[in-house]
């Protein structure tokens, strides 16, 4: 389990954060291969239609370069990207 | 819940979403499908130079079928290959607006060769999205004439043999042959690279269209997982060591 505390501190690193919509994601698995700093991963869980959907296992390592966004057949991914 | 302390998540910071041109409705299409990135670039492209209230798509008959509950915009289903026959008169009537046809590869280059090659001679003022996931994905994954030599499909199993099944039709070499094609140019949409410059394609048909240049023909080498049997990532590894060497990638006319 990492603490809270590390979590807050490593969040500070990160560049970019994306929200999956869990409902529509069909678990393609296309933005987990299109991301270049494995934020994102299938999760061990599934959603209602039964597909391991993606989220952000990594939420430290996204830049918000938007690969997963544009790879995404679905359109269920929303990137953001802190201002520099 | 990480992301709901996430601070990068804030409005001001967005900076890739869903297109507004794209409609609430989940899409049908398989898990990874070419046709859902398809869908969602001209969406953007629709977007993004504002023509949502006058463009028309024609849609075909495959798996982008129900591209109509997908965009919001005006659309005419076309039967079985007729989608350029159907967008030439469309077209012709309304000239103002902007008609763009989709069609996958046994809608355009089996069944609606005939319609294809004579509204690209012709030169119709249209823009044509052709997506090629070299087999009939929506029946089953029966051989289309763009399925590759060796290439399994569930009515050639053991591979297609030219001998016996003939040469995969290389259409878009064909129709950038036709003095009425004005812009003729082949991509791919399985990398963030690749989605990119389709979509830069696309805006150039579209572009094109607006300068009554002609046809716009825009081919995706796409996959078919469902059909292919392979998870949507092994799909792209094929294509993209099968598929590109067959049908290489890259503009083959820009007038
Ligand atoms: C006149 C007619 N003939 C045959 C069919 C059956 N049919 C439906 S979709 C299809 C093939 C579609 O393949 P493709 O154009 O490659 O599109 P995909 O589903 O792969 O996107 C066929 C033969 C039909 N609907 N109408
Ligand atoms: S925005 Fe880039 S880094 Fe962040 S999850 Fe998506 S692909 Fe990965
Ligand atoms: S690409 Fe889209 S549909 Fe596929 S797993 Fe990622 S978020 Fe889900
Ligand atoms: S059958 Fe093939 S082309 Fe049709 S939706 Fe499924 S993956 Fe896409």
């Amino acid at each position: 389990m990492r603490n809270i505390d590390k979590i807050v501190n490593d969040m500070a690193k990160a560049r970019g954060a994306v929200v999956v919509d869990s409902v529509i994601c069909k678990g393609c698995g296309l933005c987990v291969e299109a991301c270049p700093t494995n934020t994102l991963q299938l999760a061990a869980e599934v959603n209602d239609k039964g597909y391991n959907y993606s989220y952000m296992a990594a939420p430290e390592l996204c830049i918000g370069c938007a690969n997963c966004g544009a790879v995404c057949p679905d359109s269920c991914i929303a990137v953001y990207r802190a201002k520099a | 819940m990480i992301d709901t302390v996430n601070p990068i998540i804030a409005p001001e910071n967005l900076i890739y979403a869903k297109s507004e041109v794209l409609l609430d409705n989940i899409m049908h299409y398989c898990p990874g499908c070419s046709h859902g990135v398809v869908n969602k670039l001209i969406a953007e492209v629709i977007e993004d130079m504002g023509i949502q209230q006058t463009t028309i798509g024609i849609a075909p008959v495959g798996c982008a079928v129900f591209a109509y509950n997908y965009l919001d915009i005006d659309w005419q289903e076309a039967s079985h290959g007729r989608a350029p026959a159907v967008a030439t008169g469309v077209k012709r009537l309304l000239p103002d607006t902007f008609v763009f046809s989709y069609q996958g590869d046994g809608d355009l280059a089996a069944i609606g060769t005939a319609e294809t090659i004579h509204a690209c001679n012709r030169g119709e003022n249209i823009v044509m999205v052709f997506v090629n996931n070299g087999i009939y994905g929506m029946t089953g994954g029966q051989m289309a004439p763009t399925t590759l030599p060796g290439m399994q499909s569930s009515t050639c199993p053991f591979g297609r043999e030219a001998s016996r099944d003939g040469h995969p039709l290389k259409i878009t070499e064909l129709l950038a042959q036709l003095p009425g094609t004005s812009y003729v140019t082949r991509q791919a949409v399985h990398t963030a690279a690749s989605v990119r410059k389709t979509k830069k394609a696309l805006r150039l048909a579209f572009e094109n269209q607006k300068l009554n240049k002609g046809t716009s023909v825009i081919e995706v080498v796409a996959t078919c997982s469902s059909g292919w049997k392979m998870t949507p990532v092994q799909a792209n590894k094929w294509m993209e060591e099968n598929m590109f060497a067959y049908y290489p990638l890259g503009d083959m006319k820009n007038e």
